[in-house]
């Protein structure tokens, strides 16, 4: 029984999930190799190799892993899977794209999103939006699992561990590469960020939601949103936090204007301590919150930066 | 070209899901249940195309009970041109589904087909990928656009970072992203003349499956309550509980 986590990496950054989803893959109870795949991964899998439970470091650097494509990823990760019982990756994106094309591949059911282990064939994981958590046991002879990162603690180091090439190269002719553009950012990242702020529809624009970046800057926070922000086209699509966004568990979680619809808290409401500020009083986000503030955001953000 | 929309019924979004009292599974007894919204979107896409003259025909397909017929006179309604219902009162998973439904992409040769990314029910976001895997196609998932040029589709995906745009030979796969576009609602005569559509009923036991399960479901519980806090006067003591009490800031 051996545990194959694939690593999480994003233009020569090396996520936090990666080390999250090796957290999760140590209660397992088996050895872990880390297989990273894309180009000039040098200084990366280093990186990977000094993160606790690692026993080795396969790395598969080639240009045709350079946009991690579900097709190729998914072929590069079969080549492999003879050696391994448990294959697992985080539930970003990348993970979510590749990985059930891996599962159907390997004729077995993938265990999507799991929040705790078990055993190891029994996960738990949330259905319907959070609103229940699901115990369920995999009867295939191969687990291939995707991983809530936001659930698991981020590993410790350890002394280095072996790196190793793969080289299997597997340029499929089914999709290729266009263009990429990507949002940037000075902040901290939404899903590794230990204060996030988050604005809604109450912010009415996009302009209004730079009243959150001051205090973003006082408390090194990240800056998220709820889906009726985006879809009102107030921010990027990939600040929405929410079921079909961004899960996020900070230390504090500040949301300005949302009412807190099932879909916001199910990205949400595993947060430490929860702030929300509404002019509604009813509105659904103060039955989670810690600390909620009847205001109106527009009065209140401008004290709110003054006082920190 | 032909296009493809596998959809599902499942609970209506706004209904707050309940866990059955001996936490065997959640309860849908009287329940409201509607079209998996990702699924909404894309047969939304799929009549488009063929709006733009891009699709010629349109077929809507569902697996699940009797009870799905009516997902599918709803995707009739928007304008699907003939509806295939794989009938089955089993509970099935992901890779049965993607089983079942590249059994009817191998009948119906599709050159696109498109899904909704996940449904709100069990949250997997599975089916597509594993379905584009057994028919080895190419895969574009999370689609917030979708273009057909030339015998390949560019489809741009909502990524963790942004987007990025991949370019698939067609035949492809393509899940849909919810920005990918604004469903209609159907109107009252295209109801009407729904009912009037093919509706192609087949046994799933008939095409041929293993449907063993590969998943054990042990038990779903509620999950951990979050209380209500305190409501705070204004912002002096907001920032005051924040640091002495919550020790956050």
């Amino acid at each position: 029984m051996k545990t194959l986590v694939i690593a999480e990496h994003d233009n020569g950054v090396l996520k936090p999930e990666t080390s999250k989803t090796i957290n999760a893959a140590a209660k397992l109870g088996f050895p872990i190799d880390v297989l990273i795949a894309g180009e000039n991964l040098g200084v990366l899998s280093e990186e990977v190799a000094l993160i606790n439970g690692v026993a080795s470091v396969l790395v598969a650097d080639n240009a045709v892993y350079a946009h991690q494509l579900a097709e190729s990823m998914a072929d590069l990760v079969l080549s492999l899977a003879d050696s391994y019982s448990h294959i697992v990756v985080s539930a970003t994106t990348t993970g979510k794209n590749f990985m059930p094309r891996v599962a159907a591949l390997l004729d077995v059911a993938q265990i999507s999103e799991i929040i705790d282990v078990v055993d190891a064939e029994t996960f738990k994981r949330p259905i319907y939006a959070g609103n229940a958590i699901a115990t369920v046991k995999s009867l295939d002879s191969k687990k291939v699992i995707t991983v809530r990162a936001s659930s698991f603690d981020l590993q410790t180091e350890q002394a280095s561990a072996p790196i190793k090439a793969v080289n299997t190269v597997s340029d499929s002719a089914l999709s290729s590469f266009v263009s990429d553009e990507q949002t940037k950012s000075e902040r901290p990242e939404l899903t590794a960020a230990t204060v996030v702020i988050s604005g809604g529809r109450g912010m009415q624009n996009g302009e209004n939601f730079s009243l959150l970046h001051g205090i973003a800057d006082k408390l090194g926070a990240a800056i998220g949103a709820s889906r009726a922000a985006v879809d009102a086209g107030f921010v990027p699509n990939d600040m929405q936090v929410g079921q079909t966004g961004k899960i996020v568990a900070p230390n504090l979680y500040i949301a300005v204007g949302i009412s807190g619809a099932i879909q916001h808290l199910a990205g949400m409401k595993d947060s430490k301590v929860i702030v929300a500020i509404n002019k509604d009083p009813d509105a659904p986000i103060f039955q989670v919150a810690d600390y909620g503030l009847v205001a109106d955001l527009f009065d209140v953000l401008p004290q709110l930066e003054q006082a920190l | 070209m032909k296009v493809l929309v596998p959809i599902k019924r499942v609970i209506d979004y706004n209904v707050k899901a309940r866990v059955k009292s001996d936490k065997t599974d959640v309860d849908l007894t009287n329940v409201k249940m509607a079209m998996n919204p990702f699924c909404e979107i894309a047969i939304e896409e799929a009549i488009r195309l063929k709006e733009a003259g891009t699709a010629s025909e349109v077929i809507a397909v569902t697996i699940g009970p009797k009870a799905s017929q009516e997902q599918l006179r709803t995707a009739l309604a928007l304008g699907a041109d003939k509806a295939i219902h794989i009938e089955t009162d089993e509970k099935l998973e992901s890779l049965h589904i993607a089983k079942l439904l590249a059994k009817i992409v191998e009948q119906e040769a599709p050159e696109l087909v498109i899904l909704g990314k996940q449904s709100i029910d069990s949250d997997n976001n599975q089916t597509g990928q594993m379905l584009a895997a057994l028919t080895k196609r190419g895969q574009g998932t999370f689609a917030s656009k979708v273009e057909v040029v030339d015998g390949k589709v560019n489809v741009t995906r909502e990524v963790d970072g942004g987007l990025q745009t991949v370019a698939l030979s067609l035949p492809a796969i393509v899940t849909t992203d919810l920005r990918l576009n604004e469903p209609r609602y159907a109107s009252l005569p295209n109801i009407m003349k729904a009912k009037r559509k093919p509706l192609e009923v087949i046994a799933a036991d008939t095409l041929g499956v293993d449907l063993t399960a590969r998943v054990q479901l042990i038990s779903v519980e509620e999950p951990a309550k979050r209380t209500a806090g305190i409501i705070v006067e204004d912002v002096a003591q907001l920032v005051e509980k924040l640091k002495t009490e919550a020790k956050v800031i």
